[in-house]
């Protein structure tokens, strides 16, 4: 079986922990997730829903450059900017392998946007935005990156991660 | 476009140009002077929750300018069936010049701002902000104090639902005010606010005890305790009346000290205290008119004279 090449410590690092499970040959590895967040960025890409897409990932695993990580490997589906979009919001440090043929074909980092479209819901219950059928998009400030400070863009109300995620759309 | 949804919307500049022709409207605001710079000019006053004093403060100053006004109550119209936001502001984009909004839900007017091309001033949006009043907020401590800069300020009751408390203290520290933020626990300033408040550089005291502020104070804004923001009466009960000031209270206040309060008050301030030199909250609700009538020029792009006879 042919393996991604490794050229640098990081990939090295990736390497590693895409062989405590199955390689792939098509799909997509993401590296750097935050410790016990995998089971969210599953949940977030809509692979919890979609029973045709295998998924294999490694939790709580030794990281140099976050401490500890999960890495997830999803077979036959490359990620997307809208995913990318997503992602970052959980997971501001990930990378992304695409693999093709079982090797690693593309690259990508996650970046936040300052302005996150259609992303995810406010929390807040008297938001403007939670009146049914308006039809402006759903749409948030990012004030800071470290840390994470998202801002409903109508209302101005703070988003805690926890909630962020639950209401991703 | 001359839209007003937060206090972000204005320079430190905008604020004091918006005051000083304020000050020259005064006239045109009393009657004394006509000055029909609006003539033909359309406000619609988009009222989705009740008010007294902001909406008839906006038609007022719509009317001495020469403009018109069109009242809307969501009571009986279209909303009551179920119209969205958008489309109700799309319908009065075409049919009024400026609108002024009040809602309940918090963001409406950022909302109604990206829905239509006309401008939008903030009336009120839930609990958010309430930038026209922090305008004549401002206007009336110019008066009292002849400048904004440096003031201390006690800001008094609802500061977690109070939007006139939430605009005026964003408007005040890029003032360089001190602000102390009295309130109870449960009715706190929203963390973000405070820590926009702190990021400007600020000195913000947050404490749950009036009587020791009053002496330091040059400006004491009360606000109301709202029973509408609640979301259980039980909760209500345990703040309703927290805070109050009797004339005696002021003993050892600044001399120049004013007492202010958006209104409608329901106990925080003793009727006594309305005829002492410390009461301003009334002169505050006139200066409505004059406040908005510039905000309505600035909006629809019309110049105050430098001289208004």
């Amino acid at each position: 079986m042919q393996e991604p090449r490794c050229e640098s410590p990081e990939e090295g690092e990736v390497m590693t922990e895409m062989r405590r499970v199955t390689a792939i040959r098509n799909g997509t590895v993401i590296d750097h997730i935050p410790s016990g967040y995998a089971m969210q960025v599953i949940r977030i890409l809509g692979i919890n829903t979609d029973r045709a897409t295998p998924v294999s990932f490694v939790m709580n695993v030794p990281s140099d450059k976050i401490g500890r990580k999960d890495v997830l490997k999803i077979e036959d589906r490359e990620l997307d900017q809208e995913d990318l979009d997503r992602l970052a919001l959980i997971s501001p440090a990930a990378s992304i392998a695409i693999i093709r043929n079982h090797a690693v074909a593309e690259k990508m980092k996650v970046e936040l946007a300052d302005d996150l479209l259609n992303i995810a819901r406010c929390s807040f219950s008297n938001c403007i935005t939670k009146n049914n059928h308006e039809p402006l998009p759903q749409r948030m400030r990012v004030i800071s990156r470290d840390p994470l400070e998202v801002r409903c863009y109508y209302c101005g109300c703070g988003q805690e991660i926890d909630e962020l995620i639950e209401n991703i759309i | 476009m001359g839209n007003l949804v937060t206090m972000d919307d204005l320079s430190n500049d905008d604020i004091i140009a918006v005051l000083d022709d304020a000050e020259r409207l005064v006239p045109v605001a009393k009657g004394e002077i006509i000055l029909p710079l609006l003539q033909g000019k359309v406000l619609a006053n988009m009222f989705f929750e009740n008010s007294t004093r902001t909406r008839m403060s906006f038609e007022t100053a719509m009317k001495r300018l020469g403009g018109s006004v069109l009242n809307f109550s969501s009571v009986g119209t279209s909303v009551s069936k179920g119209e969205t936001l958008y489309d109700t502001m799309q319908m009065i984009d075409g049919y009024a010049d400026v609108v002024a909004i009040r809602h309940p839900r918090q963001g409406a007017a950022q909302y109604s701002a990206d829905a239509v091309r006309i401008p939008i001033l903030n009336a009120g949006d839930g609990a958010g902000n309430h930038p026209t009043q922090t305008m004549l907020d401002l206007f009336t401590i110019r008066q009292a104090h002849e400048s904004l800069d440096g003031l201390n300020v006690v800001l008094v009751g609802d500061l977690r639902y109070g939007r006139t408390a939430h605009s005026l203290s964003h408007a005040l520290v890029r003032f360089g005010a001190s602000l102390t933020l009295v309130s109870p626990t449960s009715l706190k300033m929203p963390v973000e606010i405070v820590s926009d408040l702190r990021s400007h550089g600020a000195d913000v005291t947050e404490t749950e005890s009036l009587n020791e502020q009053i002496t330091r104070a040059d400006v004491i804004y009360m606000t109301r305790i709202q029973k509408e923001r609640f979301p259980d009466e039980e909760e209500y009960a345990k703040v309703a009346g927290i805070y109050k000031i009797e004339v005696t209270d002021l003993v050892g206040a600044k001399k120049g000290m004013i007492v202010m309060h958006p209104l409608p008050r329901v106990d925080e301030i003793a009727p006594s205290v309305d005829s002492t030199e410390f009461a301003r909250y009334f002169q505050q609700a006139f200066n409505g008119v004059p406040t908005r009538m510039s905000l309505l020029c600035r909006s629809l792009g019309v110049k105050v004279p430098k001289k208004v006879k």
